[in-house]
């Protein structure tokens, strides 16, 4: 069982009514290839969105567009309530500040240890160097990896990558986490670490987020699973079975630039589009 | 997109990226302790190629010009000639090929992985201009330590050419020491100390340009690695030309 401790600080109440991000007929096309076709969703306060689809559906896009490292060729994309659409690079680092987002490969720094990695974004703000160890050591402790504080990236297995990678992301608190494939070529017990830090984060952080895979264990532990903490500050995971059941995980599926779902785990494996069928059960 | 429309959308780019690298200076966080570090990479680490190349050519000029210059009975302006040649073209011109070569392509494959590996996007996503934090300290690295590897071509190339003169042709060290004094003025080093600076420049930008457009994976970073060193040569090549045109028209054209 891991210890944890609240690793978002309390914020100003924001109205609950604001969805954390919002797409409203968003289009983008690289050339002649369309690769988003006007999409529409929300993401709700502390909800976690699964997106699904196979690779080259858009579901990676999606993230780079809410961070603004892309720009969407028509449609709206709203950020906490506000438009981010057309923002200037100054607004949206504004607005990164709020996000944390996790890498498909971890996209760490290469050339910085695993302690500036993780403190990169305070380092950069310029915060006294006791408040960002304290707060890289905090991180690391999250992620159960304390240990590799003095290591290179280049020193750390695939598993260990993403949970620096996660650390870095959590940094400076963020009210939403995007993660993009976080598992993609992890073994079953990493991919299980990866997803359990995500249902901590959004369980017992309240951190709305959008989790992009493609693989279905993923689906099953973040949309059946929650997490509880005992008086002794230990994390439990139980199951959601016939009393309980999550409202805060959606599932929504991607498929050549549409949204052909967007439900709950449940409605997904009750459907009959033949293409959710396979693409859930591979035959 | 005919080569034309892509030619001006590069230009454009870089264009662009000057101007954000300009503004990363203006701003803060200035990372000056990134520019040190490139400084000491780009500029201590080109040192001994630097020195090599103005060496051989500074000789290799002797060699060829002594037995013309000693047919015309001109053996003293030996000192001249090599000091003109090196100090208004060569020095600068093969400084920054050289450079070129060693600097432009590391940092296009530096910046190009970064890009494959979504480290680029992680620093946009940290919040941090790539521009900022990676482009303003490799380029104003570039613009303060060609001049200083060019000045160091120079001596190595007058020293390479003495001993040539010296030992090859048995020419007295004193002529040669007086015709270089004789045929070097201030204009000439004006002169070649303001290529080095546009020629940094313009290896510092192409190069970032071409490694932050690196697209495909692996064999993209060799593609924009590859274009950046070609580009930025012919780039320097061309840009000589006007440079010399334009010093001519400041100087006077008997000096340029």
């Amino acid at each position: 069982m891991l210890e944890t401790e609240a690793i978002i600080q309390p914020r100003t109440a924001i109205s609950p009514v604001i969805p954390a991000i919002e797409f409203r007929d968003v289009e983008l096309a690289f050339d002649d290839r369309v690769i988003l076709d006007g999409i529409n969703f929300t993401v709700r306060r502390g909800e976690t969105k699964i997106v699904l689809g196979g690779s080259g559906s858009g579901k990676s896009t999606i993230i780079k567009l809410i961070l603004g490292l892309l720009r969407a060729d028509a449609g709206t994309i709203l950020v906490d309530g506000e438009d981010i659409t057309n923002a200037d690079e100054q607004e949206l680092t504004e607005m990164r500040k709020k996000i944390g987002m996790v890498f498909q490969e971890g996209a760490l720094f290469d050339s910085l240890s695993v302690y500036d990695n993780v403190a990169y974004r305070l380092a950069e703000e310029g915060i006294d160097d006791d408040e960002i160890e304290h707060e890289v050591i905090r991180m690391l402790r999250f992620v159960d990896l304390e240990d590799a504080i003095d290591k290179m990236p280049i020193e750390l297995s695939g598993g260990m990558r993403r949970r620096v990678g996660i650390a870095r992301a959590l940094v400076g608190s963020p009210s939403m986490v995007l993660f993009d494939e976080p598992t993609a070529g992890l073994d079953p017990p990493t991919a299980r670490t990866i997803c359990e830090l995500a249902i901590k984060l959004r369980d017992l952080e309240g951190v709305s987020s959008i989790f992009v895979t493609h693989e279905m264990n993923n689906l099953r532990y973040l949309s059946s699973e929650y997490a509880i903490v005992d008086g002794e500050g230990r994390v439990f995971f139980e199951e959601e079975g016939d009393k309980l059941c999550l409202i805060n995980t959606k599932v929504m599926m991607i498929k050549q630039g549409n949204i052909i779902f967007d439900g709950t785990d449940e409605e997904l494996k009750l459907s009959n589009d033949p293409y959710i069928h396979r693409f859930i059960t591979g035959r | 997109m005919n080569s034309l429309s892509r030619f001006l959308v590069e230009l454009q780019d870089i264009s662009f990226l000057f101007w954000r690298m300009l503004r990363g200076l203006r701003k803060q966080p200035r990372y000056f302790d990134e520019m040190i570090r490139q400084m000491d990479s780009i500029g201590v680490g080109s040192l001994a190629i630097v020195s090599l190349t103005g060496f051989f050519t500074g000789s290799v000029l002797i060699l060829q010009a002594y037995p013309t210059l000693e047919y015309y009975g001109a053996q003293s302006s030996a000192g001249q000639s090599v000091a003109i040649t090196l100090i208004r073209e060569l020095g600068p011109v093969l400084c920054a090929l050289m450079v070129a070569g060693r600097v432009g392509s590391a940092i296009s494959a530096e910046l190009g992985s970064m890009v494959v590996s979504q480290q680029i996007d992680a620093m946009r996503a940290l919040g941090t201009s790539p521009a900022r934090k990676l482009v303003t300290p490799r380029v104003i690295a570039l613009v303060v330590t060609l001049p200083l590897l060019t000045v160091a071509a120079d001596v190595f190339g007058l020293i390479g050419g003495g001993i040539i003169a010296r030992y090859l042709y048995a020419l007295d060290a004193n002529t040669y020491i007086t015709s270089l004094r004789a045929g070097i003025t201030i204009q000439d080093i004006i002169g070649g100390i303001i290529k080095p600076i546009v020629f940094g420049f313009i290896i510092g930008l192409i190069s970032c340009h071409k490694g932050l457009t690196t697209q495909g994976g692996t064999v993209g970073v060799g593609k924009s690695t590859t274009d950046a060193v070609v580009l930025s040569s012919i780039t320097v090549i061309i840009a000589d030309f006007f440079l010399s045109k334009v010093l001519q028209g400041f100087f006077g054209n008997t000096l340029f």
